[in-house]
């Protein structure tokens, strides 16, 4: 049966393992073939900075892990704008192109219309 | 764990996958399928090859779904099937194929 889940990343790429947690449990949904959207808000916009060089610190790169995205079907991205404007970037900062951005009365609406909510 | 390839001692984690990506070779790779009863044919080589160019694009091993997406973007819709797949790389393509190819288990593969 197929539920609407929203997975709402909203932590810094590197320092934990929350970004990664979140980023597995997105593979994971979509391989149950479940209907998903991410949200991505707060520092977690950060995750889809453009070039970021994680080999420096010996880490696997969050511009390479979520480009891989598309191939597990995972193409309702969502961006926080309040989020992006008090960090200073804008959508070209960013590694997607195809993102939604939502201002915060429509991320209400956005959750509303979900099953279940995930939130890293 | 390890395995002995031309008198050479790699290191594998405890399902069988190269700990090390950088100490893989073609000999290594035929060796692994031999363990898995693969005879490596050029059809072969193309897929360990292309899985070794997801992991160098998105540094993750592809679960079966994003594999077969790939392989349709990359070489078209007669591979890019689970069946094509599923008939070199029995019983479970993404996980035998990345292990041939020296690249980590796929996360959350079923």
């Amino acid at each position: 049966m197929h539920k609407k889940i929203l997975l709402i990343s909203r932590h810094a790429p590197y320092g934990n393992s929350i970004a990664k947690d979140a980023f597995d449990a997105a593979l994971a949904t979509a391989i149950y073939d479940q209907d998903l959207s991410m949200l991505f808000m707060d520092d977690g916009i950060f995750q889809l900075l453009r070039d970021q060089q994680a080999q420096e610190i010996s880490q696997k790169s969050f511009t390479s892990m979520l480009s891989a995205l598309p191939f597990y079907d995972i193409d309702k991205l969502y961006i926080h704008q309040e989020s992006l404007e008090q960090r200073g970037l804008t959508i070209e900062n960013l590694i997607v192109d195809n993102a939604t951005i939502v201002n915060s009365a429509q991320i209400s609406n956005l959750l509303n219309h979900q099953d279940h909510i995930l939130s890293f | 764990m390890h395995i002995i390839v031309n008198n050479q001692q790699l290191a594998v984690d405890k399902d069988g996958y190269l700990e090390s990506l950088q100490q893989w070779n073609t000999d290594v790779a035929t060796e692994i399928a031999q363990n898995e009863n693969i005879q490596l044919s050029a059809a072969h080589w193309e897929i360990i090859y292309l899985l070794q160019d997801f992991y160098k694009e998105f540094e993750i091993s592809p679960a079966m779904r994003a594999l077969v997406k790939y392989t349709e973007k990359k070489l078209g819709p007669e591979k890019g099937k689970s069946i094509y797949l599923l008939q070199l790389f029995p019983p479970s393509p993404a996980k035998i194929a990345s292990k041939i190819a020296g690249l980590p288990r796929p996360a959350n593969c079923l």
